[in-house]
């Protein structure tokens, strides 16, 4: 089957630290892929790579077959590629409700109260329009945050470390809301939490060191002896 | 959105105001308000760029200019009628901002500021190195009889009020409604979290250039009308005076305010009025009276007062 989104050789150094180091990739329609790896492994930078945020040293990127390698990240955007960012990136001083707002009008949206609301309330953040988004609680801003690319109404959805700083109900509620976007959506998660991770991917590939460690789905990670090694079991933390 | 009627109402309550104050000011103080309603206008322009957008310009005395040679030349040389003389100074203005948002916005910040004052200390010293086809430094009268519009004698009080307050109507209602505009939310972005703009699929580069253009059109504008309705063109307007003083304008009244730039006009310019009426030094009065802004309402009266309660002020 052809991939919806195909990188291969993706490089990018940043002196001499080898961040993402020839790594090819494959994105199928309508799969929830989930990133892992340690701290430091390249994931941020990886996709990143993909999303057009930073420029790409060597290798080639594919969306539908098409080379977008040296398309401007804002391009990149209106071709369904959506970002939200590990740190989170909002408006602080602008309402929620213009936060999403930007993501919905960006898309072309008729009707931006309706697709705003609608966005919100996926997110649990409905009644929230209001407010500034300075003033939500951090799991609130991280959910914001997912809300805006909801409201891109993107063919592939990258989230970098969503449920970081969510609570447990919130995290439950997150769940549901990214099983219910596939296949229409695929999924791009970085993730440390591996419940999540093993609750949600249909495919999983661990980066250490800048490279590929394996890839595949979850039970054959999981029982991958070098990634148990490098990862799952090298006592690293599954925080959140 | 029901808000919308407020904000509406205040403007055009400030319109109908000072549409009756030209009937209760004597005749000084009407040609002052006729001034401080034509700035705005540049201020305004400017506040569409450095208040909304974030593009802090050291150079939009060239916009000014730009508009106030693009009307006042046509006149001088070519014996052009008023309106398509007014009608290329807007143009001008534009068309400059265009030119230099081009080379300019491919830097950001400090380097922004200083490559925008080199365009306009470059255009400055261009109008006076063509000095036998711009006037030089002396400038050049607007001849009178292109100072007529339809029967209007610009040159005469009530008609010079009229056309300003019309001008000023005009371009206020548009500024309203432009930052109201979904393109307005895209420039407040763009301000606010450029990276993060970026990665909603807006073109940086696109949109400070377009908001920069809108901005050259107000100050083209601005200049054309000023050197209509007051009869003279002269390089002075081109100096870098002219560049910080729409900037102290927008900061006085709020930046990213609609009314913030006529309000901040209205104060400097009989701030500066009065003072000069004391001291020679009076522009030792306008820097005292920016750093106690500065220090006790960065955000200007405007902005102040939005934050302290006024959430629906535009
Ligand atoms: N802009 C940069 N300049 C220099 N080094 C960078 C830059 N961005 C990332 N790095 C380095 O590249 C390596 C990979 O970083 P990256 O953020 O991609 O890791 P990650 O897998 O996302 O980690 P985490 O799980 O902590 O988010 C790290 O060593 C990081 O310090
Ligand atoms: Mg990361």
């Amino acid at each position: 089957m052809a991939a919806l989104m195909e990188a291969k050789g993706l490089t990018r150094h940043f002196g001499g630290l080898r961040a993402v180091d020839g790594v090819d990739f494959r994105l199928q329609q309508g799969e929830i892929h989930a990133l892992i790896g340690p701290n430091g492994a390249g994931k941020t930078t990886f996709v990143s790579l993909l999303s057009g945020r930073i420029p790409v040293q060597s290798g080639t990127i594919t969306l539908a077959d098409e080379d977008i390698t040296r398309l401007p990240a804002h391009a990149r955007v209106k071709k369904g590629i959506a970002y939200t960012f590990q740190i989170t990136s909002v408006y602080p001083r602008l309402t929620v409700f213009d936060n999403v707002a930007l993501a919905a009008q960006s898309a072309g949206a008729l009707g931006l109260e309706a697709q705003v609301a609608a966005a919100l309330a996926q997110v649990n953040l409905a009644g929230f329009g209001g407010e500034l988004a300075g003033n939500l609680s951090y799991g609130h801003q991280r959910l914001l945050e997912v809300a805006m690319g909801l409201a891109l109404k993107p063919r592939i959805l990258i989230l970098d470390e969503p449920t970081q700083g969510l609570a447990a109900g919130e995290i439950e509620g997150f769940k549901t809301l990214v099983r219910s976007l596939v296949p229409a959506t695929t999924v791009l998660l970085i993730e440390h939490n591996m419940d999540v991770v093993m609750d949600l991917a249909t495919q999983i590939t661990v980066l250490n060191f800048g490279k590929v460690l394996a890839t595949g789905a979850p039970d054959a990670i999981r029982s991958n002896p070098e990634v148990q090694n490098a990862y799952l079991g090298g006592g690293d933390d599954a925080e959140g | 959105m029901s808000l919308s009627a407020k904000p509406l109402a205040l403007h055009l309550g400030l319109i109908a105001v000072l549409f009756a104050a030209q009937f209760m000011l004597p005749s000084y103080h009407a040609t002052n308000v006729s001034r401080i309603m034509v700035l705005s206008v540049f201020a305004m322009g400017y506040n569409i760029a450095f208040g909304y957008t974030g593009l802090l310009s050291l150079g939009h005395a060239l916009f000014f200019a730009a508009g106030m040679y693009g009307m006042g030349l046509p006149i001088w040389t070519l014996g052009w009628a008023p309106v398509p003389a007014l009608i290329a100074g807007l143009v001008a203005g534009g068309a400059l901002a265009g030119l230099v948002g081009l080379l300019a916005l491919r830097t950001a910040g400090v380097s922004f500021m200083i490559v925008t004052l080199m365009f306009a200390q470059a255009g400055y010293l261009t109008l006076l190195y063509l000095n036998t086809h711009t006037g030089g430094d002396e400038g050049f009268v607007v001849d009178s009889a292109a100072r007529m519009i339809a029967g209007f004698d610009l040159s005469t009080d009530t008609p010079r009020y009229m056309a300003a307050l019309i001008l000023f109507a005009i371009a206020m209602l548009i500024c309203l409604w432009l930052v109201r505009s979904p393109f307005g939310r895209v420039m407040v972005a763009m301000r606010e979290n450029e990276e993060r703009s970026r990665m909603l699929g807006y073109n940086p580069f696109r949109v400070k250039l377009t908001a920069l253009v809108i901005s050259g059109l107000y100050a083209g504008m601005a200049g054309a009308a000023y050197g209509m309705l007051f009869g003279y063109v002269g390089a002075t307007f081109a100096t870098i005076q002219y560049s910080i003083l729409p900037m102290l304008y927008v900061l006085l009244g709020g930046a990213g305010t609609v009314i913030g730039p006529f309000l901040g006009a209205l104060l400097m310019f009989y701030l500066i009025d009065i003072a000069s009426g004391y001291t020679t030094a009076y522009l030792f009065v306008v820097g005292a009276a920016l750093v106690v802004l500065v220090l006790f309402a960065p955000k200007g009266i405007l902005g102040t007062i939005r934050e302290r309660g006024l959430k629906w002020l535009p």
